[in-house]
């Protein structure tokens, strides 16, 4: 074929200078854990191998995730385009503090769970492959909190949700089979409802380019559907995050597979959900998203109370812990409903807390199972006199998911329920209130069963019980960490309020994505 | 073509949601199949439906000639193609076990996980 005579100029489409090596770190990450998890699959017949090579491979993600949390707030939001094709066409990585803010958290969380799995997960658990499902989902989070790209998060969203299933059936009991069917056909329907939504995206705007789309919804004609675009993206991540009238999949499958699972899934899947939401509905449809703002208040009420009901109703430690997280989620859901800078930095704020917290208290309910022998209310009892380190543990991570001060939980709600009276929506704030008050409750009667009371007849017999130290360790870091953050809140607050700021106004998200600046007006000020 | 597509897309989406209300695994296995495909033929209706000019520009040439199919929807179908065929299969598999194991395949009497008439907790001691 002939060569065409005209020359073509690659500046025009493709990005000419080579990637500076800090801005690497951005994708670091995501290859990071998937290489790790193919060298697992290759070693999979040596299991002793697997934890030597996850927990430090997993401590260097976390290395990595701070390295970028500090790069993106010294210099603001970065991007990456692979094969160096220029946005809008390559699909692009762009981190803001949002997701460098998630993606740390939960690298720490993921760490912990590694250190917990050394103990309670057995020889076959291994063989079956925890480990190398732990890092493909790890890269499947870190992806999802990381990319610019909506198509691209849906792959991630993908990735996570099958290795997820993976994690859930470890070990085929007949209670995981049952959780799995539930667990995975309606968290496919959830994914496939944001296909859908994306594929119309496309349609509509001609773009996957969040940035791009940003600026696209802003000149977007009359008649665009943007709300019911707004609407179907709401009830996917609602889905995914456990929102109130769709959420029965989380007490049908948490409590069934091994407790490390149960726990990095209650502290990461759902909020991966909440991301989404606040990424893609408050930053790229905050018009719709204001209009659909009432909606959003009612479902979360109805999710806070609906979690904090269940708790109060369920003897099973674990269920219950489940429907705490659902009360949890519903916070966040007021957050984004409020939007603006208080409501998303609320969100934000709550979900980094209850990522870190609600790993742990599962983590505290195993411990606490163990020692009592049984999950169940009605007959666990004497833990506080056999094992009173346990009970302060837990008894601190009570009042953490509490929202009492001096502990994390304290302060995200104080951002709420603020953002609520300013913004006069009353029913939001003694909600929210109400939530924390029964959640205090719930918990204060697991405390007063499990803890407190005496040894019962029932009880199995209280010897001395040794607790692994492999899931202590993750435990007493995680607790430190709430209380940590309870008492000097002063450096993540700063940092919350400035990542909701550029969630509110992604006039620098869009600029690190467009340098040379866009032929059109940027919202949000600050032309680059 | 447009709109005959719409209709045939519509069609697909009906069926794929009478299937997934069943009780029966195995109909909303059918149903989750055709949801798969309900949602590819949508994204591929996004791109525009033409096949007259092919989407390649000519040499010497900066922009086709008229309006093409956009080539992007149908990889990112494709893309979808494999994720949908491989949940699809992990699905399968998963109901199979849940069939043998469960002994079952009506989700109205899957209550391992939450078996009916469970106690409250004890209200005092």
């Amino acid at each position: 074929m002939a060569v065409s005579s005209v020359p073509v100029d690659l500046s025009a489409a493709m990005v000419m200078t080579p990637t500076a090596l800090v801005d690497w770190l951005i994708i670091l990450p995501v290859v990071w854990c998937i290489l790790v998890g193919a060298a697992l699959m290759l070693v999979r017949r040596r299991v002793q191998a697997h934890a030597r090579l996850a927990i430090p491979a997993l401590a260097l993600l976390v290395v990595m995730n701070a390295g970028l949390l500090y790069h993106v707030a010294v210099t603001g939001p970065v991007t990456m385009v692979m094969g160096r094709w220029l946005p809008p066409f390559g699909v692009a990585f762009t981190v803001d503090l949002t997701g460098a803010l998630f993606a740390l958290t939960a690298g720490l969380v993921a760490l912990a769970g590694s250190v917990a799995a050394l103990d309670d997960v057995n020889g076959s658990g291994r063989r079956y492959g925890f480990y190398p499902f732990l890092m493909l989902l790890m890269a499947g989070v870190n992806g999802a909190f990381l990319t610019g790209d909506l198509f691209n998060l849906y792959v991630w969203f993908e990735v996570l949700l099958i290795s997820s299933f993976g994690l859930l059936v470890l070990g085929s009991e007949r209670r995981q089979i049952d959780g799995a069917v539930k667990y995975g056909f309606l968290n496919l329907m959830a994914t496939t409802l944001f296909l859908i939504a994306t594929g119309l995206i496309y349609g509509v705007f001609g773009t996957l380019n969040m940035a791009d789309i940003a600026i696209k919804v802003q000149a977007a004609p009359e008649r665009a559907p943007l709300m019911t675009l707004t609407a179907l993206f709401v009830l996917a991540f609602g889905m995914k995050a456990a929102a109130f009238p769709v959420n029965f999949w989380l007490p049908a499958s948490y409590h069934t597979p091994r407790l490390v699972v149960s726990a990095l899934f209650a502290g990461l899947l759902t909020k991966v959900g909440i991301y989404a939401l606040i990424r893609v509905c408050g930053m790229l449809f905050p018009t719709s998203l204001a209009a659909l703002s009432p909606v959003l208040s009612t479902i979360a009420v109805l999710t806070m109370l609906t979690g904090v009901f269940g708790a109060l109703a369920q003897t099973d430690l674990r269920r219950l812990l489940g429907y705490l997280v659902i009360a949890g989620i519903g916070s966040m859901l007021a957050g984004i409903a409020m939007g603006g800078q208080g409501g998303f930095g609320g969100a934000v704020f709550y979900a980094l807390h209850s990522i870190v917290v609600m790993t742990a208290l599962y983590f505290a309910a195993g411990l606490a199972a163990r020692a009592g022998g049984t999950a169940s209310l009605a007959v666990l009892g004497g833990i506080y006199r056999s094992h009173p380190g346990l009970a302060a543990l837990s008894l601190m991570l009570f009042f953490s998911v509490s929202g009492l001060p001096p502990f994390s939980g304290f302060w995200p709600k104080v951002m709420l329920v603020r953002t609520a009276l300013d913004g006069g929506a009353f029913v939001l704030a003694a909600s929210l209130l109400l939530a924390g008050f029964l959640t205090t409750i719930a918990t204060a009667r697991i405390f007063l069963l499990a803890y407190w009371r005496p040894a019962t007849d029932e009880t199995p017999p209280l010897a001395v019980v040794a607790l692994p130290v492999s899931v202590l360790l993750p435990l007493v870091g995680l607790t430190a960490l709430s209380l940590g953050i309870g008492l000097f809140p002063e450096p993540l607050l700063a940092l919350v309020r400035v990542a909701a700021e550029g969630l509110v106004a992604p006039a620098d998200y869009i600029g690190s994505v467009f340098p040379d600046g866009f032929p059109v007006a940027i919202p949000g000020g600050a032309a680059p | 073509m447009e709109p005959i597509f719409a209709i045939l897309v519509g069609l697909f989406f009906a069926v794929a949601v009478y299937l997934l209300l069943s009780k029966f695994i195995i109909r909303v296995l059918l149903g989750v199949a055709i949801l798969g495909n309900a949602v590819n033929l949508l994204i591929f209706a996004s791109g525009r439906i033409l096949r007259d000019v092919p989407p390649v520009i000519g040499a010497s040439l900066d922009m086709s000639v008229g309006p093409t199919a956009n080539p992007l929807p149908q990889a990112l179908i494709l893309t979808a193609i494999v994720i949908s065929f491989s949940f699809f299969s992990f699905l399968l598999v998963l109901s199979w076990r849940a069939y043998r194991v469960l002994e079952t395949d009506n989700t109205d009497e899957m209550r391992v996980a939450e078996p009916e008439g469970d106690a409250p907790p004890p209200l005092r001691y």
